[in-house]
Parts: structure tokens; C-alpha cells; sequence
């Protein structure tokens, strides 16, 4: 194609987005909407997917070795568990500080014990995959000098269950949106090509191409897709910079935080913007294909 | 320049519109196309530049077999055929010039090409005057000369023309044909299907009469044969 039929390709895309302005702003509504339901999904999505991920990472095994095992045994220990598959990290806490832990949590009272110590020494396991969490515990405990395994039983399990499933529905509730978005999108343009019945019948007469018929409309779908994708960028952003900035300070303390604006935004803006186009390429794609038949 | 050998065409709604149609057409003639309404001179026409494809039987133009030809190609037929309509086929927002230009922009002919061409068609069909005209200020003869500007400006070899005088006055009709027939003086072949019998007996060419989906006459200088 010569570079003068691509100009012509381009000034055509963008008149046509003139001539039928209605149409065109039905189009851009049409993609707005979608697109700011799938911003407004995906912040939650995104921020969902990052408390799992944290209470994912806070999901640690306590491995607590015999108080009778000596220092050696417990180094045995230490290594085996170390040596473990899917073992990503092992911390090790004296008796002692174990000890600590607990006058710090419980009160003075219990440095009565200090004298003479009953706990055992402790091994803080993390999984490579949060997900081997339960395996891994199982396997530790068949180990020699292991007191007790706790990784919080059938509730880790459960957790994983709920995160799992909320996150598969998340994913195909944003696929769905995006199939309407495009569904919307290709009847709205439907409707243009409708009205150009008789041009393209007439370029068809006079032996145009079907991708020299095409390509305005394709451009035209982008032209609509992007219009479309700027207010729901707009929106989205803004929106969740003055959450963040409200939110963000109180979760401080919890377990819960938001995602930082700034890398999560621009990714979020570019996804949007690339959906955009896309729906736009594919919605003309699907409407101008039926009028192409010759 | 046109061959059709058995050619047989039924629609799905199951009429029979060509019965085993047999022409042969050379480079230069002029024909007319008469019948009846609903006889299939409207399908004759139509697989010509493939807008209707037979369902058995051979249509030949100028070498390229419809038949097996494909869908990408029919772009290229339809470059090497010029076709004229009664309702002449403009696009309402486009002037004159625009309107004539419009076939070459499609098939990416440059603009000083473009330019000397109209003009040159434009000028042929008498409207160098009117060049930045819009279809709605122009008369129906006047719109039916830009159609047939467009449908040779790029000097196909053969021009059909279905109808081209069926919505105009007599005396403007007569002015269409005058410019059919200066096209048909250059070399081009012309296939023109119409009602008109005036033109028909004053402008004596071969005249094939189909009804029924056949041809029941060839005549060359024939006269239109039915009565109106």
C-alpha cells in the first residue's frame, strides 16, 4: 500500500468519526462505560490479589523441636528442614527467645521460667509456593526431633480455597466485560457501516479492496476505542490517588495495604488503553467482515 | 471480449433466471440487452461483473474465467469493466470531480494521473463546468453523465450499462446514448439492458432479446421486437 492510500486511509477514519457523530458518541459512551467498570474491577482485582499475596507470605510454619534435643540434634534438624523441597527460608529461634516472645506477649509473670526453660528451640519455615505450605508441614513432622508442626491447620487450607476461587471469578468477570465492551462497540459500528451501505457497495463496483474498504473502518474502531479509554483512564486514576492518599496512612498498621500508586496506575492506564484499541480494532473487524462478501 | 457457454442460474428462492445461455460478444460491438421485466436480463447483466455468480456454466471476459475465479480477484474484474446503473450510484457527498476520481483513488492511481484523467473524462461527458457540483444540484441526465464518467475513467474495455436511460427524460436519453456511443467509437465494448425501444430502432445495433432465462433472438441491427 502506498504511503499517500495510508494518508487517505487516515483522513477518511477521521471524517467519517465527523459524519456520523451520534453514532460516535454512542460508540465512545458504549466503550466508557465498559472500560471505567473494568478499571473500577480491575483496582479491586489488583488490590484483592495483593492482600493474598501478603497473607499468602505471612503463612509460615512453626516447627518446635524437642525441649529434650540438644544443641546438635536441633542443628541436624535445622539442616534437614532446610535441605526440605519447596522449603524457601528457615529462621531459627532460641529457646531463649522464644521465651521472650511470650513474657513480652503474656505478662512478667512467666519470668518465673526463665530459670529453668521448658520450651523447645523454633524453626519458622516460609514455602518457595505458599500454596505446598500444608505438604511441607506434613513432611517435617515425620522428621526425628520434632516437637510439634503448626501452620494453622485446615484454616490455611481454606484460605487458599476462597482466594483461589474469588481470584478465577475476578478473571472471568472482567473477561465478560470485555466481550460486552466488544459487543457493544461492534454493533455500534455495525450501525455506521449500515448507513455507508451504498459507499461501500459503490467502492466495491468500481474494484476496491476489501482491506482498501476495511482499513478506514478499522481505524475508525481505534479512534473509538482510545476516545473511549481517556475518561475511564481519567477517572480511574484520579479516583484511586485521592483513595490512596485518604486510606493508604490508616491501613498503615494492618495487615491489609494498598497498592502504591504509581507503578499499579501506569500499568492500570496502559492496560486500559491497549483494551481500548483492541475492543475498537476487533468490534470493525467484526461488523465491516459481513459487508465484505462479494 | 465475452463468452458465455451454458450458463444456468438458479436463485435459492428457486427461480430460474439463465436456462443455458449461449453468447459470444467481440471487442467493439455494441448490444443491446431487451426482454421483458422479470425475463433475467438484470442476472445477464450482473454475472458480467460478477455480482451475480452462475451456478453452472462458463462466463469468459476477456480471458479471465469467471467461473474460477476468486473472490480476492474480482476487485481486478471489476477494474477492466466499467458498469452504469439507473439510479446512478453516486455518493451524495462527494462533487463531481470527487465522484469520477473516487475509482481511480481505489486502485492508488497518482494524483497527476488522477487529475488528467477526470479531467479529460469530465470534459468528454460535458460537465467541466460543473466539476464542484454536488450530486443533489445536478439534473438526472446530468448525474447519469458522471456516472458514466466514472465508469470509464479508467479506460476499461468494456462498459455495461444496465438501465442507464430508464430514469430520464427522452430528450436526455438521447444525449446519454449520443455519449455511449462516442465511448463505443473509441473501441470500447459496450452491454447495454433497456426498456427504451425508441433507441433501440433509431440506433440500430445487435440486439439480444432474452425471456424466460434464454435467448430467444440475435439479431444484428435488429429492432426492439415487443410490443410496449
Amino acid at each position: 500500500m502506498k504511503a499517500r492510500t495510508i494518508g487517505r486511509h487516515f483522513r477518511e477514519s477521521l471524517k467519517s468519526l465527523r459524519r456520523n457523530n451520534w453514532m460516535t458518541f454512542a460508540s465512545v459512551s458504549a466503550v466508557t462505560v465498559t472500560l471505567l467498570l473494568v478499571g473500577v474491577f480491575m483496582v479491586i482485582m489488583m488490590n484483592l490479589n495483593e492482600l493474598a499475596v501478603n497473607i499468602e507470605n505471612d503463612v509460615e510454619i512453626k516447627v518446635i523441636a524437642d525441649p529434650a534435643a540438644d544443641e546438635a540434634m536441633v542443628k541436624e534438624l535445622t539442616d534437614k528442614v532446610r535441605a526440605t523441597e519447596g522449603v524457601l527460608e528457615v529462621v531459627y529461634s532460641s529457646r531463649d527467645d522464644e521465651l521472650n516472645k511470650m513474657i513480652q506477649s503474656f505478662g512478667d509473670e512467666l519470668k518465673l521460667y526463665q530459670q529453668s526453660n521448658p520450651l523447645g528451640d523454633a524453626l519458622y519455615v516460609k514455602a518457595k509456593n505458599p500454596q505446598e505450605t500444608v505438604a511441607i508441614a506434613k513432611k517435617i513432622d515425620t522428621y526425628e526431633y520434632t516437637y510439634e508442626v503448626e501452620y494453622g491447620k485446615g484454616k490455611v487450607e481454606k484460605l487458599f480455597k476462597v482466594l483461589n476461587v474469588s481470584r478465577n471469578i475476578g478473571i472471568a468477570l472482567i473477561i465478560a466485560l470485555l466481550f460486552t465492551a466488544m459487543f457493544l462497540i461492534s454493533n455500534t459500528i455495525r450501525i455506521t457501516i449500515t448507513a455507508r451501505k451504498r459507499e461501500i457497495e459503490i467502492m466495491k463496483l468500481v474494484g476496491a479492496t476489501n482491506n482498501f474498504i476495511r482499513i478506514p473502518f478499522v481505524l475508525e474502531g481505534i479512534w473509538l476505542g482510545v476516545l473511549g479509554a481517556i475518561l475511564p483512564m481519567l477517572i480511574v486514576s484520579i479516583a484511586y490517588y485521592k483513595l490512596h492518599a485518604h486510606w493508604a496512612p490508616k491501613l498503615k498498621a494492618e495487615l491489609f495495604h494498598l497498592l502504591d500508586t504509581m507503578p499499579f496506575l501506569l500499568q492500570l492506564n496502559g492496560l486500559l488503553f491497549v483494551m481500548g484499541i483492541v475492543i475498537g480494532i476487533w468490534g470493525s473487524f467484526m461488523s465491516v467482515r459481513k459487508f465484505l462478501k462479494v | 471480449m465475452i463468452v458465455m457457454k451454458n450458463v444456468y442460474k438458479k436463485y435459492p428462492n428457486g427461480v430460474v433466471a439463465a436456462n443455458g445461455i449461449h453468447v459470444e460478444i467481440d471487442p467493439g460491438e455494441f448490444v443491446y440487452v431487451v426482454g421483458p421485466s422479470g425475463a433475467g436480463k438484470s442476472t445477464f447483466i450482473k454475472m458480467m461483473y460478477r455480482e451475480e455468480v452462475p451456478t453452472s456454466g462458463e462466463i469468459v471476459i476477456d480471458g479471465v474465467n469467471l467461473a474460477t475465479l476468486k473472490n480476492k480477484q474480482v476487485p481486478h474484474l471489476r477494474r477492466e469493466i466499467g458498469v452504469v446503473f439507473q439510479d446512478f450510484k453516486l455518493l451524495p457527498k462527494l462533487n463531481v470531480y470527487e465522484n469520477v476520481a473516487f475509482a481511480l483513488e481505489v486502485i492508488e492511481e497518482s494524483p497527476a494521473e488522477i487529475r488528467r484523467k477526470v479531467n479529460e473524462v469530465l470534459a468528454l461527458v460535458g460537465l467541466t463546468q460543473k466539476s464542484r457540483m454536488f450530486p443533489n444540484e445536478l439534473s438526472g441526465g446530468e448525474q447519469q453523465r458522471v456516472s458514466i464518467a466514472r465508469s470509464i475513467v479508467n479506460t476499461p474495455k468494456v462498459v455495461i450499462a444496465d438501465e442507464p436511460t430508464g430514469n430520464l427524460d427522452p430528450e436526455i436519453s438521447w444525449e446519454i446514448m449520443r455519449i455511449f456511443e462516442q465511448i463505443n467509437a473509441r473501441g470500447t465494448t459496450i452491454v447495454m439492458a433497456t426498456h427504451n425501444r425508441e433507441i433501440v430502432n433509431m440506433i440500430r445495433h445487435r440486439v439480444i432479446a432474452i425471456e424466460g432465462g434464454l435467448i430467444t433472438r440475435d439479431e444484428f441491427g435488429g429492432d426492439y421486437g415487443y410490443e410496449s
